[in-house]
C-alpha cells in the first residue's frame, strides 16, 4: 500500500492536491482512499490530507500514522507542533519540502536520517497565500515519486478534480502539476508500496487505567480571559468592517452590543472602536448600524492591515 | 453503472437522488452539510426533481419530514450529533406515526466538551426511538443502505422511519471508489412508493397524534411498533437477498468476516470495523483463528444471527465507540443480553471503549485486544472493561491541565 500525507495551510490547496493524487492512482487502476483533516476551518490554519492507494481493497482507515511520503507545502509549519508534520516519521520516510532552503539544511535542522527532497520556492515570499498553486506542484511531484502514474494520467486527474473552474485556473494548475512531475524525474519510483503491519512483532500499546480525579480538576473548564484575549482570532477575517466617523452618530450601543465577538468597545467620547485583533469579519455590525456608518472592505485591499498586525 | 471516488456524504446524497425522493427538509450541521449541498446543487440544476425546504431547526425538520411522509410522499433528511438530539422529541413522535422516511445521521461526538469528530453516542441516544438503524462501514455501503432503507421502511409489514448511520470524517469526508448503480436498476429494486392508506391531506384533517389515556391503547400502539421493528429483520433479509441479486453486493444484517473456523471474534459496528477486518487478516497471517462480527442492522438487532455465528466460539472482544455514563459500552450490554441463558455461547466477553470523539484505534490495539481476550479465555475470567487510552495521551492532557491550573492561579483561585 502507498501511504502519503500532505501538510499545508488552509487556502494552499492540500485537499485538492490529495484528490488529484487520489484520482490519478484510481485512474491507474488502484483502490484509493483520500481525505482532508481540518482543525479550524479557515485560511491560514494548518490542515493536512492523506492518500492511501493499493492493488487490493483498503481496510485501513483514518489518519495515516506512518506515512511513506510526507509532503510539506509550507515549511513554516515544521515549527508548529499542532500541525503534526513529523508525526510517525521514521528514517524510512521520504520528506518532500516546498522551501527556499537546501535539503541538507532541513536534514540538520530536523536531525532527520531519512531522505529529504525539495521543491524550490523563490526566496522572498512575503504572502504565503501566493503559494496557492503549490498544491498542484506537490500533487504532480508525489505522482512522479510513486512511479506508477503517467503524466497523461496526472493531467486527466487535474482536469477531473478542477472541473467547473475557469480554464485559465485549470491550465495554471496543470502547468504547476507538470512542473512538479518533471522536477522529480530523477527520483521517479523512490516511493514503494509498503507491506502491512505484522501481528508477530508489534509495539504493544502502553494502555493505562485512567485515574479518577475530582471535578475541580477533571471538568473541562476554559478560562476565556486568558486564552481568547491572547489569541489573535482576527487572522480569520476576509472582510474588514471600517467605521466612517463622518457618518457615525455615536449611538454608542448598537454595533457594540451586536458584535458576537465583543470586538467593539466604546471609548470615553462615545466613539466605537473595533478591535481588529479579534474581529472575525462577520459583518453583523455593518448590517445593524442604522446610520450605515460601517463599511465592509476586502481584507487584502486594506492598506492598514500591516500596521494593525492583522 | 459508473465507479468513481465519492465521500460518504456524496454517497448518501447519491442514495437519495437514485431513490427519487420527493421532499427534503434540511438544516445544516457539520459534518453532514455536504449531503444537503450536493442535493441542493442537483435540484438547482434540474438533475433531481425533489423539493427542498430549509427549516429553522432539526426539531422542525423532523416534524416536517414526518408530516410530509404522512401525506404519502418519499422523504429524505440528514443530520448529526447535537442536531439529532435536538430533534429527539420528534424522533419518538414521528416513529409513532408509522409514516416511513429515511434520515441519514453522520455520527459525531456529543457536547460537552464539544467536538466535530465522530463517536456513536449521538446515534445510541436514538436507539429506543422506534427508528430502525443501519450502520455503514464504507462509502459504498452508505449509498446501498439508503436504497435498502427505503424498501425496508416502506414495506407494508414495517412502516417505520429508518436511520442510516455513517461516521463523521472517517466516512463523511473520506473518498473511496463507489459504484453508482444505473437509475433503471435502482427503479427495478426500489419502485415508486406505494403508501397504501397513508394519505394525510390538508382538506381532510385526520390526527396522527391521538391522545390515549388509561394505558391500554397506549401499550397496544407502542408494542405494535416494537413488533413491526422486530418483523423488520425478516423483511431486511428478504430485501438484501434481492439487493444482492440486482447489484451483486450482499448486505446481510450481520457481517461475518472470516468467522467460520474462528475461536475469537471482534464485535463492532460502523466504519472502524474495517480496521478490525484489517487486524483479522494480519492476525490470521500469524496463525490466529479470529474473525469479525459486525451488525449492519442495529435496530432491530439480529439476535438469532448473532447467536448462530457465536455458537461454540471461545471469546469475543466487544469494541464500543460509545459510553453510557455510569454503565459502560452499550454494545457490550446488548451482546451480553443476547447471549445470556443460551447454550453453547462463548463464556468470555471482553469490553473495550475506544474511538471516543474521533480518537483513532490503531491496528496494534486490535492485536492487543485479541491477546487480552485469549488470555481471559485461558484464565476463565474477563478483565474489567478498558478505555483504549495510552500513557502518552494522559501526559498530553496533564500538560493542558498544568496550563489551566496556572491560569486559575493567575485569576486568583487558590492553587
Ligand atoms: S451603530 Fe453605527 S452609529 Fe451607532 S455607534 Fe456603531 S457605527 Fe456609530
Ligand atoms: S465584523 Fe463582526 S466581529 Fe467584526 S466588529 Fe463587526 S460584528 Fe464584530
Amino acid at each position: 500500500m502507498y501511504r502519503i500525507r500532505f501538510h499545508g495551510r488552509g487556502g494552499q490547496g492540500m485537499k485538492t492536491a490529495s484528490r488529484i493524487l487520489g484520482t490519478a492512482f484510481f485512474l491507474e487502476g488502484l483502490e484509493v482512499q483520500d481525505a482532508p483533516r481540518y482543525g479550524a476551518e479557515c485560511r491560514g490554519a494548518p490542515i493536512f490530507a492523506y492518500v492511501r492507494a493499493s492493488r487490493s481493497p483498503i481496510n485501513e482507515r483514518g489518519i495515516i500514522r506512518c506515512p511513506d511520503l510526507v509532503i510539506i507545502a509550507d515549511d513554516s509549519l515544521v515549527t508548529v507542533p499542532a500541525a503534526g508534520v513529523l508525526a510517525g516519521v521514521t528514517d524510512q520516510t521520504f520528506m518532500l519540502v516546498s522551501t527556499s532552503e537546501k535539503a541538507v539544511t532541513w536534514s540538520h535542522r530536523l536531525n532527520f536520517a531519512g531522505s529529504i527532497l525539495t521543491l524550490p520556492t523563490p526566496v522572498e515570499i512575503t504572502d504565503r497565500m501566493e503559494l496557492r498553486f503549490v498544491g498542484a506542484t506537490c500533487a504532480g511531484a508525489a505522482a512522479r515519486l510513486c512511479g506508477i502514474i503517467t503524466s497523461a494520467t496526472l493531467e486527466q486527474a487535474v482536469r477531473e478534480e478542477l472541473t467547473g473552474l475557469p480554464s485559465s485556473v485549470i491550465e495554471r494548475n496543470l502547468e504547476k502539476a507538470l512542473e512538479g512531475y518533471t522536477l522529480m524525474a530523477e527520483h521517479e519510483g523512490c516511493i514503494k508500496e509498503k507491506a502491512m503491519l505484522s501481528a508477530e512483532q508489534y509495539e504493544v500499546p502502553e494502555w493505562i487505567n485512567l485515574p479518577f480525579e475530582k471535578a475541580s480538576i477533571s471538568a473541562p473548564v476554559i478560562h476565556s480571559s486568558l486564552t481568547s484575549e491572547l489569541m489573535p482570532t482576527g487572522l480569520w477575517r476576509t472582510m474588514r468592517p471600517v467605521i466612517d466617523r463622518e457618518h457615525c452618530k455615536k449611538c454608542w450601543w448598537i454595533c457594540s452590543t451586536s458584535c458576537p465577538d465583543g470586538a467593539i468597545d466604546i471609548d470615553a467620547d462615545n466613539n466605537p472602536q473595533i478591535d481588529y485583533e479579534h474581529c472575525k469579519g462577520c459583518l453583523t455590525c455593518v448590517t445593524v448600524c442604522p446610520s450605515h456608518a460601517i463599511q465592509a472592505i476586502p481584507e487584502h485591499k486594506n492598506p492598514t492591515s500591516e500596521e494593525t498586525g492583522s | 453503472m459508473t465507479r468513481k471516488l465519492l465521500t460518504g456524504n456524496g454517497a448518501a446524497a447519491w442514495g437519495a437522488r437514485l431513490a427519487v425522493v420527493d421532499y427534503i427538509p434540511a438544516f445544516p450541521i457539520t459534518p453532514q452539510t455536504e449531503i444537503i449541498e450536493n442535493l441542493e446543487n442537483w435540484i438547482d440544476n434540474e438533475q433531481m426533481p425533489a423539493r427542498m425546504v430549509t427549516l429553522e431547526s432539526e426539531h422542525s425538520m423532523i416534524t416536517a419530514a414526518g408530516a410530509a411522509a404522512a401525506t404519502g410522499v418519499r422523504v429524505f433528511s440528514a443530520t448529526s450529533s447535537q442536531g439529532l438530539l435536538y430533534a429527539m422529541e420528534m424522533l419518538y413522535t414521528v416513529a409513532g406515526w408509522r409514516a416511513p422516511f429515511v434520515l441519514v445521521n453522520v455520527s459525531r461526538g456529543l457536547s460537552a466538551p464539544i467536538t466535530l469528530e465522530p463517536d456513536h453516542n449521538d446515534i445510541m441516544a436514538a436507539r429506543d426511538s422506534g427508528f430502525l438503524q443501519i450502520h455503514c462501514a464504507d462509502c459504498q455501503e452508505v449509498l446501498d443502505s439508503v436504497l435498502i432503507a427505503y424498501r425496508l421502511g416502506e414495506d407494508e409489514r414495517v412502516r417505520l422511519p429508518v436511520i442510516v448511520n455513517l461516521d463523521g470524517f472517517y466516512l463523511s469526508f473520506t473518498r473511496e471508489p463507489v459504484e453508482i448503480p444505473d437509475p433503471q436498476a435502482v427503479a427495478h429494486f426500489l419502485p415508486p412508493y406505494d403508501p397504501e392508506n397513508i394519505r394525510f391531506r390538508a382538506s381532510t384533517p385526520i390526527s396522527q397524534a391521538v391522545a390515549v389515556l388509561g394505558g391500554t391503547p397506549y401499550s397496544y400502539f407502542r408494542y405494535e411498533s416494537h413488533l413491526a421493528a422486530q418483523k423488520a429483520l425478516e423483511v431486511y433479509d428478504e430485501i438484501t437477498a434481492e439487493f444482492a441479486e440486482e447489484f451483486g453486493r450482499p448486505r446481510e444484517a450481520l457481517e461475518s468476516y472470516r468467522t467460520e473456523d474462528a475461536e475469537y471474534l471482534f464485535f463492532q459496528i460502523g466504519s472502524f470495523a474495517t480496521k478490525a477486518r484489517e487486524a483479522v487478516d494480519r492476525l490470521r497471517e500469524s496463525g490466529w483463528a479470529i474473525g469479525l462480527l459486525r451488525p449492519r442492522l442495529f435496530r432491530p438487532l439480529p439476535e438469532k444471527h448473532i447467536r448462530q455465528a457465536l455458537a461454540g466460539k471461545k471469546g469475543v472482544a466487544v469494541i464500543d465507540q460509545n459510553l453510557a455514563a455510569g454503565r459502560g459500552g452499550v454494545l457490550y450490554s446488548e451482546l451480553a443480553s443476547v447471549l445470556f441463558g443460551h447454550a453453547n455461547m462463548p463464556g468470555i466477553l471482553t469490553s473495550f471503549i475506544g474511538g471516543l470523539g474521533g480518537r483513532d484505534i490503531s491496528t496494534e490495539e486490535y492485536f492487543e485486544m485479541a491477546m487480552v481476550t485469549r488470555q481471559a479465555v485461558t484464565d476463565g475470567e474477563a478483565p474489567s472493561p478498558r478505555l483504549l487510552y495510552t500513557e502518552t495521551e494522559l501526559r498530553e492532557v496533564q500538560k493542558l491541565q498544568a496550563i489551566a491550573n496556572m491560569e486559575r492561579i493567575e485569576l486568583g483561585a487558590k492553587p
